[in-house]
């Protein structure tokens, strides 16, 4: 696609349009009041033919997910939506909230007459105060006008909104953690099935998404799913949110159609490398996704195909360039570290796992590892993946794996040659905690 | 141990969810907005006015990083080290401030102006290095805006 026919649809260039009456003057709400007059089938056959899929991390197709909500419930039916945006790299949602709060309320309401949910809870992390105070004005004003509530736009259709503020912790943005920490409670991930659109909120059908697949909602009922599925990459398409970070001139968060270039979001959207250098490695899709070589981004385009055939996932979006100086042992000790802390310690691998990779990951920084422990660290995080209840043990395991795959030299260069002692570590929350 | 105002909040709340429970957390953000803190005897009260053991809001406040389980100072300095920062100076932002301070991570100034800790990603990785004070985000920073910010903030 020519990048200049592309119109953005969510953080366009109209100014103010987070206020309501602006919103409204372009167009805003007329999706909504579209689809009041459809059935919620039709709008699902909609949102699924568009091939919208999830924008939380995992690529699920949305209208799929939505259509698995029973038609027919003698329980409450809840949508929940996902503004937890706590994956290192991600700072994506918090623009919506910022610039097009409206978007995301406009495609929440659409989700909630699809699925029937008669309340849309919005769990936002802790941090982001000041965007769930933004976020509440705008609330509070598609309440005054009638397109939240009792009986909206006069349809006969009643939902409400609630926002949920998190206290700190990344678990919380796992689906179902989200659900415990909604009710009250620890974020522990659930066991998996039940899923949530059989047993989610007190056990009732329930649908989670993240806030930008949401905020894609409008523009596919009003442009239709044809013209939506004819953005960017044909079996990942829309426009993507892509916040490119690290070291880079220009960082920033770019709405672009999916499959665009990595090297042109680099070094035409931001600006290149800063001061000129060369790349040693870039994470595509946030913390959790595999690393890539700089040799490696030539010609690899962002969307969930091309990069899944390059070994990576496109997860969050979140590209994050490290330059050839960059230390990545010391870059990976700090992401062990994360999922060390983040783990909520529920599943034996990941809560001891988690800390060993990161206890052997700081020996190498501390000139103590071993060449045994680069296959140890490496055995630590493939018992991990895939035993665990919830996703962030493979999210812990999967950069490891990645970067000793790629930069064995690295570790071999800094490795100790005797053999190794096996000495104490205090646990890092022990110790005066310094990340690295 | 909450005012009027948070009192009839909560009445408001209620009817937006299936149990009490639910609105552990939310109570406990207004406890700390009140008093900054989350003692032992505002667990107890929580747990009475929602109606849920003790144990459960004890085990609420020690899952979440950001319910304060002692006071903390006047201001609280919140530090981001994850990468994206720290590939752009967010280690040494936190040594500084711990530095000029005269604190370790965790310590608050012996005035009770500052707590220094240092925090995972904040969501703020393209305005990187940055940290939270309070309820809010100074991105973009220099250590000399930093020394700037700390000389106002009084
Ligand atoms: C450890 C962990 C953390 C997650 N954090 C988030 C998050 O912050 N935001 C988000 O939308 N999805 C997050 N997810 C993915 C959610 O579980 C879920 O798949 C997603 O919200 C579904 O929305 P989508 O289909 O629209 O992408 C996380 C998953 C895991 C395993
Ligand atoms: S994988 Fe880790 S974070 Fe997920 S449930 Fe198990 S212990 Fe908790
Ligand atoms: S890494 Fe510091 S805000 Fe994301």
């Amino acid at each position: 696609m020519n990048m200049t026919e592309f119109e953005k649809i969510i953080l366009t260039e109209i100014p103010n349009l987070h206020k309501i009456d602006v919103y409204e003057q372009h167009g805003g709400y007329s999706a909504l009041r579209k689809v009041l007059g459809m059935t919620p089938d039709a709008v699902i056959d909609e949102v699924k033919k568009s091939n919208l899929r999830g924008r939380g991390g995992a690529c699920f197709p949305a209208g799929l997910k939505w259509s698995f909500m029973p038609k027919v419930s003698s329980k409450p039916k809840y949508l929940c939506a996902n503004g937890d945006e706590s994956e290192p790299g991600t700072f994506k949602d918090r623009q919506i909230f910022e610039y097009n709060p409206h978007v995301f309320i406009e495609g929440a309401l659409i989700e909630a007459y699809a699925i029937g949910a008669q309340m849309v809870y919005v769990y936002i992390r802790g941090e982001y105060k000041k965007w769930i105070d933004l976020l509440q004005v705008a609330i509070d004003d598609a309440y005054q006008k009638g397109y939240i509530g009792q009986n909206i736009l006069g349809s006969g259709f009643t939902t409400h909104i609630q926002v949920y503020r998190g206290a700190g912790a990344y678990i919380c943005g796992e689906e179902s953690s989200l659900m415990n920490s909604v009710e009250g409670g620890r974020g522990y991930p659930r066991v998996k099935p039940p899923f949530p659109a059989q047993s989610g909120m007190w056990g009732c059908p329930t649908t989670i998404n993240n806030i930008e697949t949401i905020s894609n909602v409008p523009a596919i009922i009003n442009r239709g799913w044809e013209w939506y599925s004819k953005i960017g990459a044909p079996k990942h398409p829309g426009p993507l949110l892509y916040g490119i970070s690290g070291h880079v001139n220009k960082p920033g968060v770019f709405e672009l159609p999916t499959g665009v270039l990595l090297t042109d979001l680099i070094y035409n959207y931001c600006g290149g490398v800063k001061n000129g250098k060369n790349i040693k490695a870039v994470i595509p899709g946030g913390s959790s996704t595999m690393w890539l070589r700089g040799e490696e981004l030539e010609g690899v385009r962002m969307d969930a195909d091309s990069l899944k055939a390059v070994g990576t996932s496109i997860g969050t979006a979140g590209v994050i360039v490290m330059d050839e100086d960059t230390d990545v042992i010391k870059v990976l000790t700090r992401i062990a570290h994360f999922y060390h802390h983040e783990s909520c310690g529920q599943c034996t691998p990941c809560r001891e796992g988690t800390g060993w990779m990161e206890k052997i990951l700081r020996r190498f920084l501390a000139g103590e590892g071993t060449l045994q422990d680069i296959d140890l660290l490496l055995d630590v995080a493939n018992n991990i993946e895939g035993n665990t209840i919830c996703a962030l043990g493979d999210a812990a395991a999967w950069p490891v794996q990645s970067v000793i795959k790629k930069f064995r030299g690295e570790f071999e260069k800094r490795a100790k040659k005797s053999p190794s002692v096996t000495r104490y570590v205090k646990p890092p929350h022990l110790v005066e905690v310094t990340a690295v | 141990m909450l005012s009027e105002e948070n009192l009839k909040k909560i009445e408001a709340l209620k009817p937006r969810f299936q149990t009490t429970q639910a609105l552990t957390l939310p109570v406990l953000w207004m406890i700390q907005q009140q008093h900054g803190w989350i003692s032992s005897e505002a667990m107890q009260y929580v747990a009475q006015l929602l109606n849920v053991p003790v144990s459960h809001v004890y085990g609420v406040v020690t899952f979440y990083t950001m319910y304060n389980q002692k006071p903390v100072g006047k201001y609280h300095l919140q530090v981001c080290t994850n990468v994206s920062c720290m590939l752009n100076g967010g280690g040494e932002l936190r040594d500084h401030v711990c530095k000029r301070l005269g604190v370790k991570l965790g310590e608050t100034t012996s005035d009770n102006r500052f707590t220094v800790t240092e925090v995972e990603c904040l969501g703020s990785c393209g305005t990187a290095p940055m940290m939270q004070v309070n309820d809010d985000y100074f991105e973009n920073l220099s250590l000399e805006q930093v020394d700037e910010l700390l000389e106002k903030l009084n």
